[in-house]
C-alpha cells in the first residue's frame, strides 16, 4: 500500500517508478502482480484521438474606445465563437464552422478549416484575424472591431473540454449498400471496413475502469501542457455492461478537462476533418495513474485482448438509435488489421493514433522522473458504478 | 522485364493524338491505363503502368518524350506530409493496393508510394490532410 503523498516524496527525490500502461503488462506477467505492484509507483497512460466536445476560452483584452462583444457576434479566421459572456469573453467550439464553408451542400463536404483549425494555428504562433460587431452601449460604445490577435498577446487562454477521453468506443460497420462519410470515417458498403476509436491497453480510463485514482482534480498531460480534470466529462456513463475485470464493452466513462492553452503545442492539438461530416481537434491526453496498491496495478495491466468493443452498424442502428450490436471484438483483433464479422473477414482502420498515444505516455513518463510532474489526489471521485449516474436519451415534448 | 508507374503530361496539341497505342504496335509495351483525365485547359494527364523490357521500356520513354510528352515517376506525384500525418490509420482500410499500411510493431503507418496508384481516395480521406497530391 502507497500514499500518493509517499509517491509524490519519491519524484522529488528522483527515486520513482515510473512506467507506461504498456511496459507495465510485461512487468506483471514476468515479475507477478504482488512484486510488480510494490516496485512500481505510477503508470502512464496515453491516448490521442478526435475529440469533438473540445474548444477554448480567451479574453481578448479591451479596445480603444471599448467594444462589448458579450452579445454580439464575433469571428476569429471566418469561424463563428460563442459570445454570451463579458466584454471580451470568448468561446471557440472545435467544431464551428465558417458561415460560407459549403457544408455537405456538395456531397461529401471537405470541411477544410474550422474551430479545431484555429485552435491548432494559435499554437503554431500564427496571427488570426478577428471580427466583431456589437450594438454599443454608453459605456461600450464601439460597434465594429477588426484586427489580428495571435496567443501571446491574450490575457487568458484556456482550453476547456467539455468532453474527452472516452472509456472505450463503437467499432463501426456499414451494413448498406452505399458509401458512408461519418464521424467514424469513410465506412466502405457491405461492411467493407471496421474502424475503432480508441488506444486500447494505454487509454487513460480503461486502465483505471472504476475511476480508483482519476478524479476531479486529477494533473494531467493535456495536449503537451499540464491540464487537470475539472469534472466528469458530458454523456458520462459509469452503468453500462462491463466485462469481469471491470472494462465497459460499450462508451462508458468520460472527462471534461482543463488547462492554459499558453503551454501547448500544435503537435498535441491538431485541427482534423472529417470528410463528409465536420472539423474538430484531435487532442492528445496522458493520465498518471499511481499504484496504491494491487488492485490497481491489476487494472493498469489490462491488455489489447482483454478490452472488448461492440460492432455497431453505422447505415441504420447509430443513427436511428436503435439498439442491437453485431458482436463484439477485442483490441489485439482490431490492431491486427483484420477482423471476422458474420464470416467475412474485414479490414480495420483506427481514427486513435495509437503511437501518439505511446509517444504521450513517454513523454508523461519523463516529466514524472525528472521531477517536473507531480501527482495530485482527486477532490472529488467521478460518478461511479453505484452512483446511479448516467446517459439519458432525450424525451422530445410536443409543443402546445 | 521491368515495370514501372508513370505520369504522363500531354500539351493541348497532343490530346487528340494516338500516342500511347504506339507503345504497344512498336514498342512491344503492355499498359495499365490508372488514370486519365482532359484539363478545362485542355492538357491531358495520364498514369500509366508500363511493363515491358528494359530495352523497349528505354525506347518508348524516348519515343514519348520526342513527342512532347512530359514523364514524371508516380512516386512524386502522391506525397505524404510527414508533419502532419498523426498516424491514426483511417486511410489504411481504404486504400485499394495496401500503399498505406500499419506496421504492426511501431503502429504508425506506412506509405509505399510504389504501390500507390494514385487514386487519391486517401487525400479527402485524410483527417489532417497529410496526403498531398502533385500533378
Amino acid at each position: 500500500m502507497k500514499t500518493i503523498a509517499e509517491i509524490n516524496q519519491k519524484i522529488k527525490k528522483g527515486e520513482v517508478v515510473v512506467v507506461t500502461a504498456e511496459e507495465i503488462i510485461d512487468l506483471v506477467e514476468k515479475k507477478g502482480l504482488k512484486k510488480a505492484a510494490q516496485e512500481v509507483d505510477v503508470v502512464t497512460t496515453g491516448t490521442f484521438g478526435p475529440m469533438c466536445s473540445s474548444g477554448a476560452y480567451f479574453n481578448i483584452g479591451h479596445s480603444k474606445p471599448k467594444i462589448k462583444i458579450g452579445g454580439g457576434a464575433c469571428r476569429l479566421n471566418d469561424v463563428p465563437v460563442y459570445t454570451g459572456f463579458a466584454a471580451m469573453d470568448i468561446y471557440l467550439g472545435a467544431t464551428a464552422l465558417p458561415d460560407d464553408d459549403p457544408l455537405n451542400k456538395v456531397y461529401p463536404g471537405e470541411f477544410r478549416y474550422g474551430g479545431g483549425h484555429v485552435i491548432q494555428e494559435l499554437l503554431e504562433g500564427k496571427d488570426i484575424r478577428l471580427e466583431a460587431t456589437a450594438y454599443g452601449t454608453d459605456c461600450y460604445p464601439r460597434k465594429k472591431l477588426d484586427t489580428y490577435i495571435s496567443l501571446k498577446d491574450l490575457n487568458e487562454a484556456v482550453l476547456f473540454n467539455l468532453r474527452n477521453c472516452y472509456q472505450n468506443y463503437n467499432v463501426a460497420v456499414n451494413l448498406s449498400d452505399r458509401i458512408l462519410y461519418t464521424y467514424m470515417g469513410v465506412l466502405k458498403p457491405n461492411c467493407g471496413n471496421a474502424n475503432y476509436c480508441s488506444a486500447g491497453q494505454l487509454s487513460p480510463l480503461l486502465n483505471d475502469p472504476y475511476y480508483k485514482t482519476i478524479g476531479i482534480g486529477t494533473r494531467i498531460f493535456l495536449g503537451g501542457g499540464i491540464g487537470y480534470v475539472a469534472w466528469q466529462g458530458t454523456q458520462h456513463n459509469p452503468n453500462v455492461k462491463r466485462k469481469d475485470n471491470g472494462v465497459p464493452f460499450a462508451p462508458g466513462g468520460t472527462l471534461a478537462v482543463i488547462g492554459d492553452l499558453k503551454q501547448m503545442e500544435s503537435q498535441w492539438l491538431r485541427g482534423t476533418s472529417m470528410l463528409g461530416y465536420g472539423v474538430t481537434l484531435s487532442v492528445g491526453i496522458g493520465v498518471p495513474i499511481p499504484v496504491l496498491n494491487e488492485e490497481i496495478a491489476q487494472f493498469c495491466a489490462v491488455k489489447d485482448e482483454e478490452i472488448y468493443a461492440y460492432i455497431i452498424d453505422y447505415s441504420q442502428a447509430y443513427p436511428q438509435g436503435m439498439p442491437g450490436t453485431l458482436g463484439e471484438v477485442n483490441y489485439k483483433q482490431l490492431k491486427s488489421g483484420k477482423i471476422n464479422l458474420q464470416g467475412k473477414e474485414i479490414s480495420t482502420g483506427a481514427l486513435s493514433s495509437y503511437s501518439k498515444a505511446k509517444e504521450i505516455a513517454e513523454e508523461l513518463k519523463s516529466w514524472i522522473k525528472k521531477g517536473d510532474f507531480l501527482l495530485s489526489d482527486p477532490v472529488a471521485p467521478l460518478p461511479g458504478v453505484e452512483s446511479g449516474y448516467s446517459f439519458k436519451p432525450l424525451k422530445e415534448r410536443l409543443i402546445k | 522485364m521491368i515495370t514501372k508507374r508513370i505520369v504522363l503530361h500531354f500539351p493541348q496539341r497532343l490530346v487528340d493524338k494516338p500516342i500511347v497505342y504506339k507503345l504497344i504496335r512498336d514498342f512491344n509495351l503492355e499498359f495499365n491505363i490508372l488514370k486519365a483525365y482532359v484539363t478545362p485547359q485542355e492538357e491531358g494527364l495520364m498514369v500509366l503502368e508500363l511493363k515491358g523490357k528494359d530495352e523497349d521500356y528505354q525506347k518508348g520513354i524516348k519515343y514519348l518524350e520526342s513527342s512532347g510528352v512530359k514523364i514524371q515517376p508516380l512516386s512524386e506525384d502522391i506525397i505524404r506530409n510527414e508533419t502532419k500525418c498523426t498516424h491514426c490509420g483511417v486511410c489504411v482500410p481504404i486504400c485499394p493496393t495496401q500503399a498505406l499500411a500499419v506496421d504492426l510493431i511501431t503502429r504508425k503507418v506506412n506509405f509505399y508510394d510504389t504501390k500507390c496508384i494514385a487514386c487519391e481516395v486517401c487525400i479527402k480521406a485524410c483527417p489532417t490532410h497529410a496526403m498531398e497530391v502533385h500533378f
